[in-house]
């Protein structure tokens, strides 16, 4: 593992008016680490996720980014070019619904190929070829390049959408709820491809989720979010074998045995 | 003209034509810049060429000469209505010879003939917005042409590619204008795209219904999108013009009978003519043949 | 070379927060030590906290006080409060852990399981594959399962997944929870083997079986967790 963090979060805090998003959250993500955000609807997870992702501006607090070329940057000092060229090249972002994060009128490979054109690249077969096996790599059958996602099945769309997202080979990759409204026999499948993907490719990844199983599939270490502030946080199988906090123990103990 | 006294010259009144003139100037400092105005009223409905008119209106003097072209004819309703509008309103001198004119407004052609220095081609455009194909989202695309995000006009010629085997665009052809601004050269087909490029006249674009001026200065560059693989290429025709027997023009389909019988004849009226009254024939030009003196070209 | 793991004054409690809040202690003062080549089995009544303290050394369980020394790297690393990260490197490289039960991941062949270990510390797959191969073979798993995700393997079958996968790297400290207990008199012998190959090779193991014949052929020292009974530290 390397030795320097990808991403510093220091002192975290967004409020919208008098009400709180998130307030104070700081931790560290280094290369290859998958972090789980757990936390039920309303906790600030969401928001945490938007301030680290640069959809939102956090009221404090300085989030700093490892560019490729070495050099720290403050996430909310960078000018609008550089971050959404950063969010189209080095890192992801997944949506829940598929539809947010897809051109659903486009075909499948012209959805995957788009990051590719936005950085240059003007070679209509090595674009179709890094789009073939890029369904590939997320079981989409090649013989679906040409359709459009509006044809697709919810775990295939979100399949497609993650396919769309590491084309250029990110180093963060983003996640909101990824297996949230989809089929439990098809997400123990996206869960198992998203698996075999961040440790395959060593990608870091902030994921966030109330399903405490994505959590311990996924993810390396976890924070437990309550009305905005990280309750708790460790390694993922220490906070859910070990629950300290009252909150962390309910949501334990809520899990449904099968 | 006495009862039309009370316009003043060329319809628009000189604040208007001030305000149009100054968004004109920036889009000629900003070649392929959409730049908004406050596009006004006129006596006809959008979609008529509102747009077009009003640049037309915003440069014309006393002493241009215009001529209106549509769809390459000068006789068209739509080309017959403007020409004779602003012979009322401003009284300046119409022609239909590409030539003489140095106001040529358009809609979807460019005349075959090379433009020269002094000359202005205003064109008439529906949608000016590259990108609305597949974002409709003003905010996005004016944020996507600022930071030169235009990765998703080549998704759009992927799709093209991906349905068709090539790049099935034939007419609003984007381009990128200087290396930077990528522009919609409004629907002319990409038969002429080549002919904007480092072109001797003035070209402006008026979008009166989405209130948008763009414009491409002379001698500046302008090259079709395309891919390395499937290089930008312009519509080839098989046989020449039936009447003047011109090639490399863009020909109009015509529909002869209700049994298939077609001729492909110029677009462009005033070339085709041209050509005939030097003596150029093609097989289906009705004159007598021992006038023909087919020149060796 | 240096004692591979030290337990320094270890406790740990939890409190149930669902309970009221009662706080239950499990073990205190917990201290020992293991050397190269020694299996230490953590012996006692059921319910005395032989599993936690197990736990507490892999890290799943946090500890309340004291120290959980191992030599990681050239370097001292006190697991009792290392960063996530440090365990999980610590995991990756120097403690092995076979627990009882298989946590299963969907889609992933028992071979692929097995090597999996090997993989993360930079073995290519072909040579992890032919390693785990191996040690499936010596366990007696039959060979049509191997290509088959363990989820619908019987007990046995999943237990033996697991210890070739606990066993297959070369880890200096293995953590044992009850590996044997429900396997065969044939295979309890196979890992009984395996064990003392482990100590041959200088790694510390810890171990908790409840199959005595099994204890007695690999401990080398038992350790009573009832001496550790926080109620006998409070008198």
């Amino acid at each position: 593992m390397s030795a320097v963090p990808l991403l510093k979060v220091k002192d975290v805090s967004k409020f919208y008016g008098s009400r709180i998003g998130c307030r104070s959250v700081s931790f560290v993500l280094y290369p290859g680490e998958v972090l789980a955000v757990v936390g039920e609807s309303g906790s600030g997870k969401t928001t945490l996720l938007s301030c680290l992702s640069t959809r939102l501006m956090p009221s404090s607090g300085i989030i700093e980014y490892h560019m490729r070329d070495g050099q720290y940057r403050d996430l909310a000092h960078m000018g609008e070019a550089e971050r959404r060229f950063l969010m189209r090249t080095d890192w992801g972002f997944v949506h829940q619904n598929p539809a947010d994060g897809l051109r659903m009128t486009v075909s499948a490979g012209a959805n995957v190929g788009e990051r590719l054109m936005a950085v240059g690249d003007r070679h209509y077969g090595n674009i179709r070829a890094s789009a073939s096996d890029w369904l590939r790599r997320v079981e989409i059958g090649e013989d679906r390049i040409d359709d459009q996602p509006r044809t697709f099945s919810g775990g295939m769309r979100q399949r497609l959408q993650i396919a769309r997202n590491l084309v250029t080979s990110p180093r963060l990759v983003f996640m909101d709820e990824p297996t949230g409204g989809l089929d439990v026999s098809v997400q123990a499948r996206l869960l198992d491809l998203v698996r075999g993907l961040v440790h395959d490719l060593g990608l870091a990844a902030v994921i966030v989720t109330h399903d405490l199983a994505v959590a311990r599939l996924l993810s390396h270490r976890m924070m437990v979010m309550k009305d905005g502030t990280v309750i708790e946080q460790g390694l993922t199988d220490r906070v859910l074998d070990d629950p300290r906090e009252p909150y962390t123990q309910l949501l334990v103990s809520s899990i449904l045995q099968v | 003209m006495n009862d039309l006294a009370t316009y003043n010259f060329a319809y628009l009144d000189e604040q208007t034509k001030r305000m149009i003139r100054r968004a004109i100037l920036k889009a000629i400092a900003i070649p392929g810049y959409q730049v908004p105005f406050a596009s006004r009223e006129m006596p006809m409905p959008y979609g008529w060429g509102t747009g077009g008119v009003q640049v037309t209106a915003s440069i014309l003097g006393p002493n241009d000469v215009l001529k209106v072209i549509d769809q390459g004819a000068d006789d068209t309703t739509n080309a017959v209505s403007i020409r004779a509008f602003f012979q009322k309103v401003a009284n300046v001198a119409v022609t239909t010879k590409t030539k003489e004119a140095t106001i040529i407004q358009t809609r979807h052609r460019i005349p075959e003939e090379p433009l020269r220095d002094g000359q202005t081609l205003v064109y008439q455009v529906p949608i000016p917005e590259p990108l609305r194909f597949l974002e409709p989202r003003e905010t996005e695309t004016r944020k996507m042409h600022a930071l030169e995000e235009y990765g998703l006009m080549h998704v759009k010629l992927y799709e093209d590619i991906a349905r068709n085997g090539h790049i099935a665009t034939t007419y609003a052809y984007p381009v990128k204008v200087e290396g930077r601004y990528v522009m919609d050269p409004s629907p002319t087909p990409k038969f002429d795209n080549p002919k904007m490029h480092m072109s001797e006249a003035l070209q402006l674009f008026g979008a009166g219904r989405e209130k948008r001026i763009y414009a491409v200065p002379p001698h500046t560059e302008v090259v079709s999108l395309d891919f390395e693989d499937h290089p930008f290429e312009i519509q080839k025709f098989d046989k020449p013009c039936a009447l003047c027997g011109a090639a490399n023009v863009y020909l109009d389909e015509v529909v002869l009978d209700d049994k298939g019988g077609r001729m492909f004849v110029c677009s462009d009226t005033d070339h085709c003519e041209g050509r005939q009254a030097h003596g150029h024939a093609g097989p289906m030009l009705a004159r007598p043949r021992h006038q023909c003196k087919e020149p060796a070209e | 070379m240096a004692t591979p793991l030290v337990v320094s004054e270890v406790a740990k409690s939890f409190t149930m927060h669902l309970r009221d809040g009662v706080r239950l202690p499990v073990v205190a003062n917990v201290s020992f030590s293991v050397k190269a080549g020694e299996c230490v089995v953590l012996g006692g009544p059921s319910g005395v906290g032989k599993s936690s303290i197990l736990k507490m050394l892999y890290g799943n369980y946090g500890v309340d006080e004291g120290q959980i020394l191992m030599e990681h790297d050239g370097r001292l690393v006190n697991l009792a409060d290392a960063e996530p990260r440090t365990v999980l490197e610590v995991r990756r490289t120097t403690l092995g852990y076979v627990s009882q039960f298989l946590r299963v991941v969907p889609r992933v062949s028992a071979l692929d399981i097995v090597a999996e270990p090997l993989q993360a510390r930079g073995v290519v797959a072909q040579e992890a594959r032919e390693r785990a191969a191996q040690l499936l073979a010596k366990l007696n798993l039959p060979k049509e399962l191997w290509p088959l995700p363990p989820a619908t393997f019987s007990g046995g079958e999943q237990q033996r997944v697991n210890i070739a996968r606990g066993f297959i790297t070369d880890h200096r400290i293995l953590l044992l929870d009850e590996p044997t207990a429900s396997l065969d008199a044939k295979n309890r012998a196979v890992v009984v083997e395996m064990i003392a190959e482990k100590k041959a090779q200088g790694t510390a193991l810890v171990g908790i079986f409840h199959d005595e014949e099994v204890r007695d052929a690999v401990a080398d020292r038992i350790i009573d967790v009832s001496e550790f009974s926080p109620r006998r530290h409070a008198a």
